[in-house]
């Protein structure tokens, strides 16, 4: 018949306008109020480590698509919230290098080896944090405030050394701790933000904090005040929700939520560091496959 | 009011204001009708007619070939002028008549207005075969044979789909304000074929006027109940309309009758009426020609056998140049390579989109968010059911239920990563068959 004049494709024809880019940059946008926080109190050291961290993430994914010869793919932005995430998670004192280290490990070895983006089974920045925990576990626990070294909150808790600091200070961010999860007030106004844009859920943050909170309380100790300590609150609103580590159905998502609490609160309470985030989150992160396949849907018009 | 719905689904901009307030206007049939023997689901009907010969409007031209196929009308008076081998709209290749418009409308007689309670169930349904009436909400299946359920099964509930859930169509919400009567009517008959069931028309509530009218004209017709719907796709899909009223699924791999339910759409059933009463076959639709390329977007009637080129022109031509024309709408329509394919019976629109209102990006790799899953009407987990078909893990992708996708389209409309989940699903489900 008649010449091909138009694309002839398949159905639908119309798509959403949220893309993978719209997603990061909705990232990027909510983890601003927690920069800001971490770039008053921590200052210079807070821009370097972040900047470094995100510059060297971003290269690091273009250098391995480079090489490889694979679709150039830092325009969805998903290395600089991967960047913002590794510098978030690390001490503001932290040689720079080491920074760098944690990025290329981050990116290649945690995304790249697997296949890129949503492929890898672990979360990047947490890996790319663990990682340096295990090599330079020195200076990846030195925590100052104004030139002065402190310890955090949990340190406190755990060695029973040193004055607690008030609540307050727990939700603005006057406190010893990673750059970017000092501040509970600046990281409950970003997840607001991802609430409302709808990039994340209640089911994760909430049960996981939830279930620290039982816990903590069941442990005899003040709950209410440890869900705002350490980086249970940048773990659950950000790291924890990412998706491609955590499972994909609600069901699912509440499975993995409870689980990241209950090792947080065990962790926090039984194991030898004062903090657990990091490691929970990973640890659930190995069992996201086992619990897809527990937890599909009910296919509508199934009769089981 | 509490409206009924479906759990899951989309709410995909639906671009109705573009042609909801425009009547429907006959398109006079240009001088060369091209009339394919295939409009409907199952066998493409006989030609009855021969090169040469005359034929009335409204006289058969083909003949319905076995159960699952249907009577082919001539919408005009004039001359068989050739056949040809034609593809159409949904991709079948099928022989078409050529008919020479001698402009005369001379019609075949019909026969006196009947009053179809004074008919029998036989006599209901072989008008409505004879008319050739097929289901115009665009899956074309005869109706007569979804009216003649096997023996054993009981109907009580006959829906009348109003929901338009497609974006840019507006066929259906215009008929219901312009022939509401015809369409309760219509709804009676099929009651009187099934006198225990009971009937509903249901509409979404972004066609509040339909809603209003209907509402009133059925306001002393005990056996009918207008209901309304939750604006949502795809809303109009026969098992999540069945849903929405009667709470009832219909089990995988079954039909609607399976759950005692019959659905038509609002142009079938009005179809319906004028086969009955006046024996009226079907050689016209209305057609939504919209989309943002399109000059002056109209509901038209068209006769069958009519270019989608002489319908946009109709239209006054495109005043941008579009990049896809649709037949049907954006989530489930096809796309056509060009104009030349005649209107049949199952072109419930003409869309014809340009570059900016139409999604060419390319696929990226999925990154897991789950939007999908919390799309799917059926329930069903599209990501893994993509990757299971790009595998050819057919067996899987069986297991997992790929089967009962209805190939909505909700999974690739709200993709991030703009994956071609849909089409890979369909490829999975044709290849899980063989
Ligand atoms: S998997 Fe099928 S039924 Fe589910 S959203 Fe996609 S196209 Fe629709
Ligand atoms: S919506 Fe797209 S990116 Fe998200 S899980 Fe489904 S396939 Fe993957």
């Amino acid at each position: 018949m008649s010449e091909t004049i138009y694309t002839a494709s398949p159905s639908p024809h119309i798509r959403s306008n949220i893309t993978v880019k719209t997603i990061m940059r909705d990232v990027i946008i909510a983890l601003m109020p927690a920069l800001i926080v971490g770039i008053y109190f921590f200052k210079m050291n807070a821009v370097l480590v972040i900047l470094t961290s995100v510059v060297s993430s971003v290269f690091a994914e273009w250098l391995w698509e480079k090489l490889t010869h694979k679709r150039i793919t830092i325009g969805d932005l998903s290395a600089v919230v991967t960047g913002l995430l590794l510098a978030f998670n690390l001490p503001p004192t932290i040689p720079l290098w080491m920074v760098i280290v944690g990025a290329f490990f981050s990116i290649i070895v945690v995304k790249q080896f697997f296949g890129g983006i949503g492929q890898n089974f672990v979360n990047p920045a947490l890996a790319g944090r663990a990682f340096l925990l295990a090599s330079y576990s020195t200076a990846m626990t030195k925590w100052t405030v104004d030139g002065v070294t402190t310890a955090t909150p949990l340190a406190i808790l755990k060695t029973g050394k040193g004055t607690l600091p008030p609540i307050t200070d727990l939700l603005i961010g006057n406190i010893g701790g990673c750059i970017g999860e000092i501040s509970a007030i600046a990281i409950l106004i970003g997840a607001a933000y991802l609430f409302y844009k709808k990039i994340i859920s209640w089911e994760i943050p909430v049960t996981y904090i939830g279930t620290v909170l039982i816990l903590t309380l069941l442990f005899g100790r003040n709950g209410f005040y440890e869900i705002f300590a350490g980086g249970l609150m940048l773990g659950a609103f950000f790291m924890a929700t990412d998706y491609t580590t955590s499972p994909v159905t609600s069901k699912g998502k509440i499975i993995f939520g409870i689980g990241c609490g209950i090792l947080t609160a065990v962790i926090r309470r039984f194991g030898p560091n004062p903090e657990g985030v990091s490691y929970s989150i990973l640890i659930m992160n190995l069992f996201v496959p086992l619990i897809d396949r527990k937890t599909a849907p009910r296919i509508f018009g199934e009769v089981k | 009011m509490e409206l009924l719905t479906f759990k899951k689904g989309i709410y995909p901009p639906h671009n109705k204001y573009l042609t909801e307030d425009k009547e429907i206007i006959d398109m006079l049939p240009k001088e060369e009708l091209v009339i394919p023997m295939l409009q409907h689901t199952g066998a493409p009907a006989v030609p009855v007619v021969q090169k040469g010969d005359r034929v009335l409007k409204g006289q058969k031209i083909g003949e319905a070939n076995g159960k699952i196929s249907s009577n082919v009308h001539s919408p005009v008076s004039g001359t068989v002028e050739s056949t040809k081998q034609i593809y159409t709209s949904f991709g079948k290749k099928t022989l078409a008549l050529v008919i020479e418009n001698d402009g005369k409308y001379e019609e075949v007689k019909y026969p006196e207005k009947r009053d179809y309670n004074s008919m029998a169930v036989d006599e209901i349904i072989e008008a409505i075969k004879e008319a050739g009436v097929v289901g115009l909400g665009g899956a074309v299946f005869p109706t007569y044979f979804k009216l003649m359920p096997p023996k054993g099964a009981t109907i009580d509930t006959i829906i009348v789909n109003g929901a338009e859930c497609e974006p840019y169509l507006t066929g259906d919400y215009r008929l219901m304000l312009e022939k509401t009567n015809e369409l309760i009517e219509g709804l009676k008959i099929l009651l009187k074929i099934f006198p225990n069931a009971k009937g509903y028309i249901a509409v979404e509530n972004n066609k509040e006027k339909a809603y209003k009218a209907l509402k009133d004209a059925a306001k002393n017709e005990k056996g009918i109940e207008v209901c309304y719907l939750k604006t949502k796709y795809p809303q109009g899909s026969e098992k999540h309309l069945i849903y929405a009223i009667t709470k009832r699924e219909v089990p995988s791999g079954k039909l609607p009758l399976d759950v005692h339910c019959i659905v038509q759409n609002v142009g079938t059933v009005i179809s319906v009426y004028q086969a009955v009463v006046f024996g009226e076959p079907v050689i016209s639709r209305v057609v939504t020609v919209s989309g943002d390329a399109v000059k002056e977007p109209k509901n038209l009637r068209v006769s069958f056998g009519t270019s989608f080129k002489d319908a946009i022109e109709e239209c006054g031509g495109f005043k941008e140049e579009p990049v896809k024309i649709l037949s049907g709408g954006p989530m489930m329509g096809i796309s056509l390579s060009n104009l030349d394919y005649p209107v049949s019976k199952n072109v419930t629109g003409i869309v014809a989109l340009t570059k900016k209102s139409t999604d060419l990006s390319d696929e990226t790799s999925c990154i897991r968010c789950g939007r999908c899953i919390d799309a799917c009407p059926m329930n069903l987990m599209p990501a893994l059911l993509d990757n299971l078909s790009r595998l050819n893990r057919y067996d899987d992708f069986k297991e997992k239920g790929g089967m009962n996708c209805i190939e909505c389209g909700c999974c690739s409309y709200v993709c991030p990563a703009k994956r071609h989940i849909t089409q890979s699903i369909k490829k999975g489900k044709l290849n899980s068959k063989k």
